[in-house]
């Protein structure tokens, strides 16, 4: 009996019992909300949010539409600025400081924590001159160092080969795929250490998705990574952490097996299942 | 039949034809409005055959008679002879001719309206020449003999060649002498003037020594030296160009001599062929563009009216853009939206709405008096009396005119930023970029075109003023051009002429209506054009422009 366990344990290595995302080791964590709660003007759209995003990992936001996802990822680099009646109350901290202090430079933040929207949105500039704005915006000037790190952001965001030789051409010209891949290696030249990716398959189709997805995976090694998606396949392929929202409640926050296989709560599962949403 | 109409209508096929009608009826005033101003005003270059018959009025004695048919009309038969005119009762209407005689100087009257039927033996004889004048206006009549320093020159039967010889000669000295005199002897004028200023600034000051008056005596000696220098050049060269003069005879055979200094151009219309009389009329056209002015403007050219215009709608745009732009940038991006930037807003569209001769009184009081008054008083003290930037000038327009259109360069601005993709924006400000960044680097170029659209509108609209332009600038007859060779070259406080008020000073101001009827179609049209060209121009840009930023269409 005993001899027969240890052959299983060496031939079939058990499936380890993922550790919960909000239980991770400090050092594993790149970002965490506090009691985080935004309004819009008088409606709340997120009720006391905690929750930790790890390091290197990629997290899949989904829900249905309305839920407060995209407002939970747009918080993290603080692009909800923008919107005027938008208040917030609670902390996200980020590297152990609270991001909505007076202190930080908000648009320091926002080049550590990098954003793709949901419709691609190149500069109607050149492809060389996309990649390199970030790059000028930091003061960048020597030509020699623009070029290697448009290179190399390329290369990352796998668009390299299929633009190298048209990097003086308008960026509108290229295709809806290319595009959202453009934009993505737009945030990565300025090396930010998280991507938030706004549903950055949505306007895509599907073999531009398929690739978007690729870099994706390639990404991770380098960067934490949040995605919002409404497409449960793709938050299943792609993502190691699931959260589940509904009303700007956060539901149910799990790894992705787990959330997808053996759901904790009943909404989790009808929303997975595909009773509502 | 009844289902059919109504079906008819319900199908908007009225609708339709209603719509198109209009644009037709647009289409074609527009078109004949153009056609109109520019056969009247580009056939008067058109060189006319000359009329040599005899007029037998019914009362009075008949005359010879030599002219230009410079148009006719029917006239009411009645009226005739209210002005007692003999005309037959049986005859309703006549027909009347206008013969334009020239020949100021000996009739008196440079246009007669004659009765058609009553001209006899109508010939074309080809020795007639027309021979425009400096003074006095045109010549009609044969030209007999040439002279030098008062003695006939024997010409051995080629006296036209003779003619076209010493004319070229005449003209190209006339040249020489209009350099000189413009600018040499200008810039000297000018550097005395500073010389004079200089000296009256340092007296007014009190620390006027004898060091300085030396310094000022040794430069007036200079320019003096080469006033002197160029005063006998110019002596020579009137020497020169005053000895020919020609013998000609009018159609009442009176003979005249006239000097060959005073002539511009002799041309016999009716020994020309097509070819000969298109390449002249190609001549005559380019001397009206780039000519000035004579006879108190109804001859000669346009050009410091062209030139006036064209500056100053440059210098309106280049005031009129930034502060437009700046202040549409301000209301769309930066100031909290309330009622606050509502009622700017309102303001700032009933602004559009203002008479523009309430802005030329504006800038009469505000601009040329009050703010003009200041600087004078504050910086060219040594110039008083005679005001420096206390009087209408370019400078002065500009502003005035740029006030005029700032409206609608902000309205077009702030449309042109409202259409921005926020998407754009917020991509520039995830990549860290500050507000004013992404503004500078993406929202602001990419509005570009909105911008040139409120900026093409504005010359459309500034160009044609003429009303406020009355108070603040415009002249009918500028001494000099507000660009020139003396520094600092772009003289803003000079005053200019303008096309749009050329056509006024012309039409209505002017001692000889029927000469100047044609240049004031033909003026008309050159406003049209030059406002169109500039037009075109700002809308091609904006096309690259568009085509550059051409919006994100997904």
């Amino acid at each position: 009996m005993t001899s027969n366990i240890s052959v299983l344990s060496t031939s079939i290595p058990i499936r380890k019992l993922p550790q919960h995302p909000n239980e991770l080791p400090a050092e594993n964590i790149c970002m965490v909300t506090k009691d985080f709660n935004l309004f819009y003007g008088k409606k709340q759209a997120l009720h006391t949010v905690n929750m930790s995003i790890a390091k290197k990992k990629v997290t899949a936001f989904i829900g249905p539409s309305g839920c407060g996802k995209s407002t939970l990822l747009r918080s993290f680099n603080r692009m909800n600025d923008l919107v005027d009646s938008c208040y917030t109350q609670g902390q996200i901290l980020f590297d152990g400081t609270d991001i909505f202090h007076r202190s930080v430079d908000v648009t320091d933040l926002r080049r550590r924590v990098g954003m793709v929207f949901q419709k691609p949105n190149p500069f109607p500039k050149t492809i060389y001159e996309n990649v390199a704005y970030g790059l000028r915006i930091q003061g960048i000037r020597k030509k020699r160092i623009i070029d290697e790190r448009v290179e190399w952001a390329l290369k990352g965001a796998a668009l390299w080969d299929e633009v190298k030789d048209r990097l003086n051409d308008n960026a509108l010209g290229l295709s809806g795929g290319q595009q959202q891949r453009l934009v993505i290696a737009r945030t990565i030249a300025v090396e930010p250490e998280v991507l938030l990716l706004d549903e950055p398959c949505s306007a895509l189709d599907p073999i531009s998705t398929l690739k978007v997805e690729e870099l994706i995976n390639d990404l991770k090694e380098r960067y934490t990574i949040v995605i919002v998606t409404h497409n449960m396949q793709q938050a299943a392929r792609v993502s190691d952490y699931t959260a589940f929202m509904y009303l700007g409640d956060m539901v149910e926050y799990s790894d992705t097996d787990t959330i997808f296989t053996n759901p904790g709560k009943k909404q989790t599962e009808d929303y997975i299942t595909g009773r509502y949403g | 039949m009844k289902q059919s109409t109504k079906a008819w209508f319900r199908q908007g096929d009225p609708w339709i034809w209603l719509n198109a009608g209009a644009v037709t009826i647009s289409v074609v005033m527009v078109t004949g409005l153009l056609l109109l101003i520019a056969v009247r005003g580009m056939g008067h270059f058109w060189p006319h055959a000359i009329v040599d018959g005899t007029y037998i009025p019914k009362q009075g004695e008949a005359y010879h008679i030599v002219g230009e048919m410079a148009g006719e009309e029917w006239v009411s038969a009645s009226r005739l002879r209210e002005s007692g005119v003999e005309v037959a009762d049986n005859i309703d209407v006549i027909q009347r001719v206008l013969i334009k005689t020239g020949n100021r100087d000996i009739s008196g009257l440079d246009f007669r309206w004659l009765i058609a039927d009553e001209i006899k033996n109508i010939t074309y004889p080809d020795e007639l020449f027309i021979i425009e004048r400096r003074e006095w206006g045109s010549y009609y009549g044969i030209v007999k003999a040439i002279k030098e320093n008062g003695i006939e020159l024997n010409t051995k039967g080629e006296l036209y060649a003779v003619l076209q010889q010493r004319m070229d000669r005449v003209l190209e000295l006339h040249d020489e002498i209009s350099d000189i005199e413009g600018k040499y002897i200008g810039a000297i004028n000018y550097g005395l003037e500073k010389i004079r200023l200089k000296e009256r600034a340092l007296e007014l000051k009190g620390s006027l020594d004898a060091q300085d008056l030396a310094r000022f005596q040794a430069e007036r000696d200079e320019f003096d030296a080469q006033y002197n220098n160029y005063k006998e050049t110019l002596d020579s060269l009137y020497n020169e160009i005053s000895k020919d003069s020609l013998i000609a005879v009018s159609m009442g055979g009176i003979e005249t001599e006239i000097k060959i200094s005073n002539i511009v151009n002799a041309y016999r219309p009716n020994a020309m062929n097509v070819l000969e009389k298109v390449m002249f009329y190609i001549a005559q056209f380019y001397s009206f563009l780039s000519d000035d002015p004579r006879e108190a403007n109804t001859e000669g050219g346009i050009f410091p009216a062209i030139f006036g215009t064209v500056l100053m709608v440059i210098l309106m745009s280049i005031i009129v853009t930034p502060f437009g732009v700046v202040a549409a940038v301000y209301l769309r991006e930066y100031a909290k939206q309330g009622w606050t930037t509502k009622v700017i807003r309102i303001a700032v569209n009933n602004l559009a709405g203002v008479p523009s001769i309430v802005y030329g009184v504006f800038g009469l009081g505000f601009f040329v008096y009050f703010l003009g008054g200041s600087i004078d008083e504050l910086f060219y003290p040594e110039s008083a009396p005679s005001p420096v930037f206390g009087t209408p000038g370019l400078l002065w327009s500009s502003i005035t005119l740029a006030l005029l259109t700032v409206p609608v360069v902000i309205v077009a601005t702030e449309e042109g930023l409202s259409r921005i993709p926020k998407a754009v924006r917020e991509g520039s400000l995830a990549l860290g970029a500050t507000k004013f960044e992404t503004l500078w680097n993406v929202v602001l170029p990419m509005s570009t075109p909105a911008m040139m659209t409120g900026l093409i509108l504005a010359i459309a609209r500034a160009a044609g003023e003429v009303a406020p332009l009355m108070l603040v600038g415009v002249v009918k007859l500028a001494p000099t051009l507000p660009l020139d060779g003396n520094a600092p070259f772009l003289h803003l406080d000079r005053k200019f002429m303008h096309l749009g008020f050329h056509i006024y000073d012309v039409g209505f101001q002017s001692p000889n209506v029927e000469a100047s009827r044609p240049l004031v179609y033909a003026t008309a049209f050159l406003l049209v054009a030059v406002i169109a060209s500039l037009n075109i121009t700002a809308v091609i840009i904006r096309n690259r422009l568009r085509e550059k930023y051409r919006s994100l269409g997904t």
